[in-house]
């Protein structure tokens, strides 16, 4: 008896409490920076696609949705020439950001990407790419390589020698 | 044998082998760089340090190099001993100090040595923080990509190119820390064997160009166990597939056959199987409508045989079972051999005399090991190009035997035997109208008209006792050469006598015969390798059927009027005159191909048949070997392997030879009862319902990645994964994932080795064979009580004919093959079409100069081409490049009359 109307009494001072429920859509939730939601492709500094098409977000992928195909443009910059992840199939695990060894590819704080035709949920390059350094702003793969593209010469990148001459005998 | 203890544990293992050999042999994972087990150790990285202990009180030691120290009974070593460990760690710490942080956009990334033995000792961090060391590449022409910045120095480049190949243009610059490897001046590689620094190199210094066009890392392609198209050798190779194109041919090794290598020609000739020009659905001309379904135009291919009176014309570059199925489609008395007459003669008798005749036919790897090499007629670098590499290693032979025994090191010892050895090279002598890339090796070349030279030839079969009439009027510098190759042949242990199809003389050929039966009744054991023109020449001649030109008569007596052509340009086969009266007189042609070509244009019904790489097939190498090819994706669109076309065709048009016929298994079972000769076939490979634990062999590996997006853009919903009904492989990555049979490797990988290295795991001896025995079966083996007579007819002295001049091919490793033309680096590398060469003086008493038009008959049918001088041509000789597109006349060697010389240049 005393338990019942304990408990009722709980119910109404709840009455008073603040409310945890959020009334979405109307009202969205506050995300943390770090949510692993919607996937997003990069840029560099200089507004280059960070992506260099190195497979490892698609050989980490625990349910192989991600594919592509690398390419190399003139300038010496390697690129996916098309970039699809199946979202009907991603269970948002980060692997793939993990992996990325040039922070192309990042999770984002967004996770309205709902449709009622499942189609709609492959994502093409176009989609993916978003025109921000999301959350490593300033990285920039190719000043760190050793190869060479159009406005990096060989001995440009951090922490690199002038090329060698191979000419001298000069220790 | 030998006992030694590796931490502690006892284990037996050969003699004369070094301790690196013995580890991996054993399973032991030990890190190495610059020892390689074709190219020896060099000592060089300093990666594969071992602990070695005095005796068993010895608790000490000191840490050694396994590669450079033998094997020695009661050895004790530790792989494991913690200074050892850490000694190794260290060394991969300084290689890396300038390794540049390009694994995400290097080639090799995936199946990179470097990477794996990173891994392997454990160098996780990099201690270094100050600037790396950067190079300038050089452009290497369309193969290879050149990356310096991530060069190890191990100098495995050089000694491959250099050492083993016998490349000019690739060396190593600069001094101390700043070694360079490349060339002296940027350009294309010359060396045929190029591509191999590919996978010989342990980093991306030097990667595949044509894989870079359409770049897939290891991990994500198709793969499947196939044997190179490219000539009569029948080099594995591995080819691997993604998004329905094929990305990259890599050796299989094979230890009889190619072992490591490849030659660039079969490395890269793939392209044609993405070729824009690929016949992806079947048609029926001149009245095409719109795309035909497979039912349908197989009904009408059956209708059109039933009606008319058919025969079929097989193909050299197609498989056993094509050729097979088509020979009983159309019965076996209307079944032509699809090669021209003079490939057709080469090859059977090639096959007549390795056959019935008492010498064994060598594979590559007896090639390497013989002491004693005579070459008639062949310029082997463009006929046959991995036997030329072996014939650079059996040169090789002798004055290392002596090196071996005077200084007494072992073979392994790569830098003292070569030390050693100095410049000296065993016997090798060449008799060929042209000179060849494996002069500088010869002890003696002797060049002239192909008549003469084989001349010469059955002199030397004569001096040896074979039964046949002297050969007189040889000149006194003759005789003495005849005199220096029957010692040098007397003195050996194993002399090899290579000829073939290159001179487009069969007299070379059998004089190779009688100088090698004559030394075989002396009781030697001399070895035989004949050259045949296309892959799979010998197993369609032993297959039988008529002569090309009489399927010509037979069309112009009206006794056949529809023509079945199997992937065959019969252009290739004939002069163009001969090929379109065919073409008039044939009221039908069904051509089943893959390419559209100049035969294809004259089809009334093309159905599209499967490359290498979309087929299962059985091809026979020079040798004999037989040896399988397995598909290796799924196409799109209507291609499938030409077999299955013409038992669909048999079935509709109620053909009762290949009745009930539906797979591989069935046709192989099939052909194997029909032909007695090709009865082992069966044994070539497991059977379709072959399974390991239960599971198929699967043909991805299992980091294969992108199953539920690739086809996503086409459908959402995931296709059904294709099944393989024909191989106990899969199409998919699910299945054993242990080693399979050595015929069933779609790719080498092991656990911690993910470059082609792992390969050792999958040999039964490093350097041997691989687990199980190597693939293949050879088909022909020496008869050695066979009686078979010696050639009698050595050839009448050559001289000039008045107005006319003999016509010889000279063949190109690039340009000579029909296929691997579609990759353009190949293509690039071909000589000029329409050009016949000619002796400066004909030139001269022509009246043509270098560069003037030319019109000459063959059979009163006008042909026009180029002239250009050529110094090494014999007065009355002329010379065409044989193969090339636009060649038009095939049939050589014949005699051709000049009708018209105009003056006007190119």
């Amino acid at each position: 008896m005393f338990s019942l109307i304990r408990s009722m009494w709980l119910v109404f001072l709840h009455m008073f409490h603040k409310r945890e429920t959020y009334q979405y859509p109307e009202e969205k939730a506050p995300l943390p920076a770090r949510w692993r939601g919607r996937i997003a492709l990069t840029r560099d500094p200089d507004g280059g696609e960070r992506c260099v098409g190195c497979y490892l977000c698609a050989a980490a992928c625990p349910v192989d949705c991600i594919s592509l195909q690398a390419a190399e443009a003139p300038d010496g910059r390697r690129y996916p020439s098309f970039f699809r992840i199946n979202f009907s199939r991603c269970i948002f695990c980060g692997f793939c950001e993990e992996a990325c060894p040039t922070y192309a590819i990042q999770l984002l704080p967004d996770f309205e990407m709902a449709e009622y035709n499942r189609q709609n949920l492959v994502y093409e390059k176009e989609d993916l790419t978003i025109n921000s350094q999301g959350k490593y702003p300033g990285y920039n793969y190719y000043k760190v390589a050793g190869m060479t593209i159009s406005g990096k010469d060989k001995g440009e990148a951090a922490k690199e020698e002038p090329p060698v001459d191979i000419k001298s005998l000069l220790p | 044998m030998a006992t030694i203890y590796i931490d502690n544990k006892a284990y037996t293992v050969k003699d004369g082998r070094n301790l690196l050999e013995v580890c991996l042999q054993l399973g032991i994972n030990l890190p190495y760089f610059c020892w390689h087990p074709s190219l020896g150790s060099v000592g060089a990285c300093r990666q594969c340090a071992i602990k070695v202990f005095k005796d068993e009180d010895d608790k000490k030691g000191r840490i050694m190099m396994s590669c450079m120290e033998p094997v020695r009974d009661n050895v004790r070593i530790s792989v494991d001993d913690s200074e050892a460990a850490a000694f190794r760690e260290h060394v991969i710490g300084w290689l890396m100090t300038n390794h540049p942080h390009d694994c995400a956009v290097c080639d090799e990334g995936g199946s990179c040595h470097l990477q794996d033995m990173t891994v392997m000792t454990g160098h996780s961090y990099r201690d270094y923080r100050f600037t790396k060391r950067t190079y300038r590449n050089q452009d290497l022409g369309p193969f290879l990509n050149h990356e310096m910045n991530r060069c190890i120095q191990c100098y495995r480049c050089v000694r491959f190119y250099k050492d083993y190949a016998g490349g000019k243009d690739l060396d190593v610059f600069a001094a101390h820390n700043h070694v360079y490897f490349g060339r002296q001046q940027p350009g294309r590689l010359e060396n045929e064997f190029s591509g191999n620094l590919a996978e010989v190199c342990p980093t991306g210094v030097f990667t595949d160009k044509t894989l870079k066009s359409h770049y897939t890392r290891k991990w994500d392609m198709t793969y499947a166990p196939s044997v190179c198209q490219g000539c009569s050798l029948g080099c594995n190779t591995v080819a691997g597939e993604r998004y329905g194109s094929i990305r990259q041919i890599t050796s299989r090794y094979n230890g009889e056959v190619n072992g490591y290598f490849l030659c660039d020609r079969g490395r890269y000739g793939y392209e044609f199987v993405n070729s824009p020009q690929r016949i992806h659905q079947p048609a029926i001309r001149p009245h095409h409508n719109g795309t035909p379904s497979s039912d349908w135009i197989v009904a009408q291919a059956a209708d059109k045989l039933r009606n008319g009176k058919a025969i079929g014309i097989g193909s050299p570059r197609a498989s056993l079972e094509s050729n097979f199925a088509l020979r009983q489609l159309v019965g076996a008395d209307h079944f032509y051999i699809g090669m021209s007459d003079m490939e057709h003669d080469h090859t059977a008798l090639a096959l007549k005399i390795l056959r019935d005749g008492p010498v064994r036919t060598p594979s590559l790897h007896e090639v390497e090991k013989a002491d004693m090499v005579l070459i008639l007629g062949e310029d082997l670098t463009n006929t046959a190009p991995m036997l030329a590499l072996a014939v650079r290693q059996a040169v090789r032979q002798e004055p290392m035997q002596d090196a071996i025994q005077t200084v007494h090191i072992a073979e392994w010892q790569d830098a003292a035997v070569r030390e050693a050895m100095q410049d000296k090279k065993g016997p090798l002598f060449i008799l060929h109208t042209f000179p060849t890339k494996l002069d500088e090796l010869a002890a003696r070349t002797q060049r002239g008209a192909p008549d003469n030279l084989a001349r010469i030839a059955f002199a030397v079969s004569h001096a040896l006792g074979a039964e046949i009439p002297a050969v007189n009027g040889l000149n006194d510098e003759e005789r003495e050469l005849v005199k220096e190759i029957v010692q040098a042949l007397e003195a050996a242990e194993r002399p090899l006598v290579i000829s073939g199809y290159g001179s487009g003389n069969d007299a070379y050929m059998k004089a190779a015969a009688n100088i090698t039966w004559a030394l075989h009744k002396k009781g030697k054991q001399p070895m035989l390798s004949l050259t045949v023109p296309e892959c799979n020449s010998l197993g369609l001649e032993m297959l039988g059927g008529h002569r090309l030109d009489s399927a010509l008569d037979v069309l112009r007596h009206g006794d056949a009027d529809t023509l079945v052509i199997l992937e065959n340009d019969l252009y290739r086969r004939a002069d163009k005159h001969i090929v379109d009266e065919m073409f008039r007189l044939a009221k039908e042609v069904i051509v089943v191909d893959h390419l559209y070509n100049p035969t294809a244009e004259r089809a009334t019904l093309i159905l599209p048949a499967g490359t290498f790489a979309e087929a299962d097939g059985t091809i026979v190498n020079n040798e004999g070997r037989a040896q399988r090819y397995y598909q290796v994706y799924v196409p799109k669109d209507q291609v499938q392997e030409s077999w299955r076309w013409f038992l669909q065709i048999a079935e509709k048009a109620g053909i009762p030879r290949l009745n009930g016929l539906q797979n591989l298994d069935d046709i192989v079972w099939a052909m194997t009862v029909a032909v007695p000769a090709l009865e082992s076939i069966q044994e070539l490979a497991p059977a379709a319902d072959f399974r390991m634990a239960g599971q198929k062999i699967p043909r991805e590996p299992h980091r294969y990645s992108g199953r539920t997006a690739m086809l996503a853009n086409e459908n959402v919903s995931e296709p059904k994964p294709p099944e393989d009904v024909d191989t106990p492989l899969s199409f998919t990555m699910e299945g054993f994932r242990g080693e399979p049979p050595a015929p069933l490797i779609p790719f080498f990988w092991s656990p911690g080795w993910n470059s082609v290295q792992s390969v050792n795991k999958f040999q039964s001896e490093i350097g041997g064979a691989l687990h199980g025995g190597d693939p293949g079966k050879r088909l022909l083996e020496a008869h050695v009580n066979g009686r078979i007579p010696f050639f009698t007819e050595a050839p009448e002295p050559f001289v000039p004919m008045p107005g006319h001049v003999h016509l010889m091919p000279i063949y190109h490793i690039f340009g000579s093959d029909e296929l691997s033309m579609h990759t353009s680096g190949i293509a690039g590398g071909a000589p000029e079409p329409f050009v016949i060469y000619l002796n400066p003086e004909d030139l001269h008493q022509w009246g043509a100069s270098p560069g003037t038009w030319v019109n000459f008959e063959v059979d009163d049918h006008p042909y026009t081409m180029a002239v250009e001088a050529n110094n090494w041509l014999p007065r009355g000789i002329a010379a065409l490049n044989a193969g090339i597109r636009g060649a038009e006349v095939v049939d050589m060697p014949q005699c051709i009359r000049f009708s018209n010389v105009r003056t006007e240049t190119i």
